[in-house]
């Protein structure tokens, strides 16, 4: 194996393995260009796509560094960052251990099942004890391994006097196999061997599906994440740039800001003029001009040109830090929710316990004898285990969160779409919430259908961000880009080509202007562009729906009060200006103490906390990865819709859960006293657990319907 | 009834051999990447 690697990278480096994610992909075409082309690019050794993923895993010499395999695929044509290691990847692991429990106990209950069925027809009595027997031993070593995520989580409740609904099903599962056991050996009719594995597959496929979403929905925000301010590219004294990770940064060192990027320490221009966006960290929309000896900081955004910064303050002492170090208080009233079937097992459980225990009494006084007695508390416990319970409000989850997940709403989990059903009241973070968060062109009418082709084949070989918020706009416009020959880029300068032998570019501004502005020359004539950063689409129809869901909206923003009084005069809405992240979460808290459960949009650092804090939040896809990572939910894409949409299908789910609820409760009331006089025989106990179960989960698809419905 | 001597066993060997290969395919990485394996087949050979 060595020898063959040294063959295939002459310089004999050992591979290291780089991960990338790259959220361009979209077809089969961009797979074989991505493997094809980084294989093509000397020290790579092996390309892999992971399509799901939007990831590609590189397999190169250590001489090669991140950097240029970047270069390179974005020669390809793709916009790419360092995958980090991804914060969120634990639950991955669970899924798996979920999984393989699932196939064991599928294992165990189709094969039990098959000697169950020959019981119930009639099996002879030596036929019949032999077959428990079989039974016995799969379904023991099966219960043992399927079982422990409920055995462990159980034990875990009591440990601290609590009760959840792990607790009614550990103890059913086991009584039912130490009691059916019992029987066998004791060459009894009744085994419970198949009602016990059954009972953990259903229970285990709905852990099942609620562990694949979340891991859908986390891998999903994870391509999301790591765009900013990571890291920087550093020049040593011998004038050589290398990048350096975001922690491993220390005053005194020189960073390479290039446009677009995000400062990732605190420090102060040393070279240099720019303009930088500070909306992330607080919220400002207007981006302001910097120049040598201005002060910058950690997750401001340089819009302009390529500056030098010298670090003065890294890691735990930037602005960010302190951010850091309010969410961190701000996140503990939610890992207080209790969750829906928790919430119900409380008054299950004990009923349930309750109820098996009096029955045992009953036939104890009866007269019934202490082993047949046992046995219908023991078929009074599998009839009531919570199969169904257990089923409906994950099978509800998965459903919703599968068509949010198609109409751009990514969710973690299923206590998000719990608490997103109870909000009550909307707060919305403004410069990049209500707007879109970038750059675009406010007077396109200026230009020329000739001027606009021109401006979007010069726009769309830049990566600066003017340019491409102008690509953008064009390219919705239905323009076709110019031809453009001899495109060349000079950084702090612009763009400059030939179209048809005309010289044509398109340039910064010669004078300082107030806003953020452009200029395409054509020929020796020059247009002016001015750039904003205008409202989503769909703000308006979004803030109707929401307010038909009877949720009042409101705008708590750090911008300076102009800049929000005139959007909220626009949209009519309550706002606050000029808060610092400490004042959103104090509104937040002063809210939740009055009562309210807020659903909080917000995408900037300075919304952290809030987000964090919040009954439930939401945050967009351009939104820093703090508020992303706190975010109980992260939309997609330019509209805003998903969000009201994101309440509307929250609310029809808790609908169906309780009906699913409902529907439990009134089959317990059905089986249980039938239990109760011991007519539960294991036939009976597998049809209306398996009867239960498919009612719910037919329910819950039915969401998936109402969702879609929607979409015409 | 002595072919269920038989058939039992061999029914069980049927099933621990498909777990088994559950477990495999899980391990080695075979649901790692649902989408890219029907994307992939349109991908043309390099001529």
């Amino acid at each position: 194996m060595n020898a063959i690697s040294q063959v295939e990278v002459p310089t004999g480096d050992p591979l290291t393995d780089s991960r990338f994610t790259v959220p361009g992909m979209r077809c089969a075409g961009c797979i074989g260009k991505i493997e094809r082309g980084l294989a093509l690019v000397p020290g790579v050794a092996a390309a892999r796509v992971n399509f799901s993923a939007r990831r590609v895993a590189v397999s190169h010499s250590a001489a090669l560094d991140a950097e240029a395999i970047l270069e390179a695929l974005r020669g390809l044509g793709f916009e790419a960052e360092r995958a980090a290691d991804n914060p969120l990847a634990r639950d991955d692991d669970e899924t798996r251990r979920l999984l393989r429990a699932l196939a064991v106990a599928g294992f165990g209950m189709m094969n039990i099942m098959l000697f169950s069925v020959s019981i119930w027809s009639g099996a002879d009595v030596i036929t019949r004890e032999m077959f428990h027997w079989i039974s016995a031993l799969i379904a023991i070593p099966v219960v043992a391994y399927s079982g422990r995520p409920f055995f462990a989580s159980a034990a875990m409740a009591l440990r601290y006097r609590r009760t959840n609904m792990d607790v009614p099903i550990s103890i059913g599962v086991i009584l039912a196999t130490a009691m059916s056991l019992y029987e066998t050996v004791a060459g009894g009719a009744h085994a419970y061997f198949d009602g016990a594995v059954m009972l953990l597959f259903f229970l285990l496929a709905g852990r099942a599906l609620d562990a694949m979403m979340r891991g859908r929905a986390r891998s999903g925000i994870a391509a999301l994440l790591g765009r900013m301010g990571r890291g920087a590219q550093v020049i040593d004294e011998a004038g050589n740039a290398r990048y350096v990770e975001a922690e491993r940064l220390a005053p005194g060192m020189l960073m390479l800001v290039a446009a677009g990027e995000a400062l990732a320490a605190d420090g102060m221009i040393v070279e240099g003029r720019t303009t930088i966006d500070a909306s992330m960290l607080t919220g400002e929309s207007d981006p302001r001009s910097a120049g040598p000896g201005d002060p910058v900081h950690a997750g401001m955004i340089n819009l302009g040109n390529p500056v030098r910064v010298t670090v003065t303050a890294a890691a735990q002492d930037t602005a960010i830090a302190d951010i850091a170090r309010l969410m961190d208080g701000a996140g503990q009233s939610r890992s207080r929710y209790v969750r829906v079937a928790d919430r119900a097992a409380r008054f299950y459980a004990p009923a349930v316990h309750a109820l098996a225990f009096l029955s045992f009494c009953g036939w104890m006084i009866a007269g019934a004898g202490a082993y047949k007695a046992l046995t219908i508390a023991t078929a009074v416990l599998i009839i009531t285990c919570p199969c169904a319970l257990g089923l409906a409000v994950p099978a509800a989850q998965v459903v919703a969160a599968g068509a949010l997940m198609r109409r751009g709403l990514l969710i973690k989990d299923g206590s998000a779409l719990e608490r997103l059903a109870e909000a009550d009241q909307v707060l919305l973070d403004k410069t990049g919430t209500l707007t879109l968060g970038e750059p675009r062109p406010t007077n396109l009418q200026v230009l020329s259908a000739r001027d606009c082709a021109i401006a979007l084949g010069l726009a769309q070989s830049s990566r600066h961000p003017l340019s491409r918020g102008l690509a953008r706009a064009l390219r919705e416009k239905g323009v076709e880009p110019a031809t453009i020959e001899g495109i060349s880029e000079t950084a702090g300068t612009g763009m400059r080509g030939l179209f048809e032998g005309v010289e044509v570019a398109l340039l910064r501004p010669e004078a300082e202007t107030g806003g953020l502005a452009a200029d395409l020359l054509v020929d020796g004539s020059r247009t002016r562009l001015t750039f904003a950063d205008p409202l989503r689409p769909d703000v308006r129809p979004t803030l109707c729906a929401l307010q038909a869901e009877g949720l009042p909206v409101a705008v708590a923003s750090g911008d300076r009060f102009d800049a929000v009084a005139s959007v909220a005069r626009k949209l009519d809405l309550f706002a606050v200006a000029a808060m610092s992240p400490a004042d959103k979460l104090a509104l937040l808290e002063r809210r939740a103490a009055a009562g309210h459960r807020v659903l909080m949009v917000g995408d900037g650092l300075n919304d952290g906390p809030a987000l964090a804090g919040a009954h439930v939040s939401i945050a967009p896809g351009g939104a820093s990865d703090v508020s992303q990572q706190a975010a109980d939910a992260v939309f997609v894409g330019e509209r805003m819709m998903p969000v009201a949409l994101a309440v509307k299908v929250a609310r029809a789910t808790m609908r169906i859960v309780r009906q699913n609820f409902a529907m439990a409760v009134l089959y317990n009331v059905a089986a249980v006293p039938l239990a109760i006089m011991g007519f539960v025989t294991p036939l009976v106990a597998a049809i209306a657990m398996s009867g239960s179960s498919l009612l719910v989960v037919g329910n819950s698809l039915r969401l998936a319907r109402a969702a879609g419905k929607e979409e015409a | 009834m002595t072919i269920l001597g038989f058939l039992i066993p061999l029914a069980l060997v049927c099933g621990v051999l498909a777990l088994y290969f559950f477990f495999w395919a899980m391990r080695s990485g075979q649901f790692e990447d649902l989408d890219g394996a029907a994307n992939r087949i349109l991908i043309d050979e390099e001529p």
